[in-house]
Order: C-alpha cells, then structure tokens, then sequence
C-alpha cells in the first residue's frame, strides 16, 4: 500500500504545514499521499540509497556558502560591466558518478550555484556539459567540481 | 486580524533583519534580471537569472522567516518548502532551455558550440530506455 513510506510520511507533513494542523487535512493529506506513491511506484525509479546519508550536512553547507560567493562574484561582473569582457566558454567534465539520484543532486548543486550551468549528461561516456560565465581556466573549474562536489557525493551515495 | 497589523510591533533588530534580507534578495533578484537584458550570448544569459533563484529567493524567504518567526504566528515551513522548491525545478527549466539552444545551434551548424558527445545507433538507444 505504501511503496515509498518516507516520500508519503513527508507529503503529510507538507499537507499539514500548508493547509493548517486539524483532523480533516490529515485524513486528506493521507489520501493525497498514497495515492501520490502509487504514481511514484509506477514511474518505477530506482529506490535511492544513501550509506553516509549524515555527510549530508557538510554537503549542504559546502554549497550554500559557494552558493553565496558565486552570487557575489556574478552580481559584480553584471554590475561593473565587465560582462562585455568576460570570457564564458563551455568545458567538459568527466564523471564518475552513475548513480541517477547523486547525478540528479550535482545537477542542482551546478545549476543553483550562479555562474555555472549544467547543460548535458552523456551517459555514454560519462561526461557532463557545464558552461560557464567567468571561465579564466579550464581546468581549475573541472578540478573544483570533482574534488569539491563529486568526491563527497561518491562517498555519500556508493 | 492580518500580519501586517502586528508588523508594529516588531522589534528594531528584527525589523532590520528582515529588511536587510529582502533588500539583498529583492537586489540580487534585479541585478540578475538586469543581466538578463544585458548579456550578449544566449548561454551567457542562462546564467543571470540564478542570481534570482539562488540568494534572491533565499534573501526574501530569510525575511519572511524572521519576520514571521518574532511575531510568532505560524510554524516557520512554508518558506523552507519554497526554497526546496525552487532549487530543485530550476535545473529542470534551465536544461530544457539550454538543450534545446544546443540543438538548434548544432544543427543550424553556429560556431563556439561543442559537438555533440557519441550517442548509441538510434536502433538500440530507443529499446534500452
């Protein structure tokens, strides 16, 4: 009845937090629930796991601060108007990631992080298309998105 | 009775807070939308709007969490769902549009596009997804 316990213990709670805290909203937010994880179950993704799921936090907090140093860096390059000499360029990246959740999660980390966008995975080869606003060297960027983010989600998801 | 009565009795270090966060978050939001405008290339102005998506809605949802956390209306959740939310959708958006200026470009054969990467024969990549 209940394929994804957690995904249907959360929609409750958001059910809940959104529409107040009273007995008719839970037996709704139930209701929505499960029928919800019966439409995850049949997209039929792979269960994610998550071995080291407390390296989380230091995951999250390495982001939110590149995340606030990015927008610094982006904001001054639109603001002073060095956009017109700036050099953005697209680099390729290498991957050893496979797993689609920890891949879904570099996505994010990439995109929300201003100045670099994921554009294209290749399964294939196992390499991601990343374009980048400021890009003065392409290597240090590559560098910095394996050791920085990959590493730690390598450890957190196999 | 509204929020907003009671925006009064917010105290002045709250009151500063909050007005700190939505000024950067509303700030950053404009200069990204400004970007946006200004940047010459298409894939260059990907990258303003995340400005917005970032730091811009986290600056206004801190407000919106200080402010209604001093005055003790509501348990604080519906802005950690909104950052969720929108961290999580805007790749979804981003790749779309992204992909398909890359599509149009290789295929129209623009220059200072990478080529694409080797993909599987069409007759098996169709099978095995």
């Amino acid at each position: 009845m209940l394929p994804y316990p957690l995904l249907s213990a959360s929609l409750v709670i958001m059910w809940l937090a959104l529409n107040g805290f009273t007995l008719g909203h839970l037996i709704l937010g139930c209701i929505v629930s499960v029928f919800a994880s019966w439409g995850m179950a049949a997209l039929r993704p792979v269960k994610p796991r998550l071995p080291k799921w407390y390296l989380l936090p230091k995951l999250v907090s390495i982001v939110l601060y590149d995340i606030v140093r990015s927008n610094i860096a982006v904001a001054s390059i639109l603001l002073t108007g060095r956009s017109k000499r700036i050099k953005s360029g697209f680099i390729t990246v290498p991957l050893e990631l496979e797993n689609p959740t920890a891949l879904a999660v570099l996505a994010v980390v990439v995109t929300s992080t201003p100045g670099t966008a994921w554009l294209e995975y290749n399964s294939l080869n196992k390499s991601v298309l990343i374009h980048v606003l400021d890009l003065v060297d392409e290597e240090a960027w590559r560098v910095l998105i394996k050791t920085r983010y990959e590493a730690l989600l390598l450890e957190i998801f196999e | 009775m509204s929020t907003i009565e009671h925006a009064s009795e917010l105290p002045a270090w709250a009151a500063l807070l909050v007005s700190f966060f939505l000024v950067v978050g509303a700030g950053l939001t404009l200069i990204g939308t400004i970007g946006f405008v200004r940047l010459p290339t298409f894939y260059e102005r990907i990258h303003a709007p995340t400005l917005g998506t970032s730091w811009g809605t986290g600056g206004i949802v801190m407000a919106s969490m200080i402010f209604f956390t001093v005055l003790a209306t509501r348990p604080v959740v519906h802005e950690i769902l909104i950052g969720i939310f929108v961290t999580v959708t805007t790749p979804v958006t981003l790749m779309l549009l992204a992909r398909a200026a890359l599509h149009r470009d290789r295929t129209e054969g623009n220059p200072g596009v990478p080529a694409e990467g080797p993909v599987q024969s069409p007759g098996e990549s169709v099978d095995a997804k």
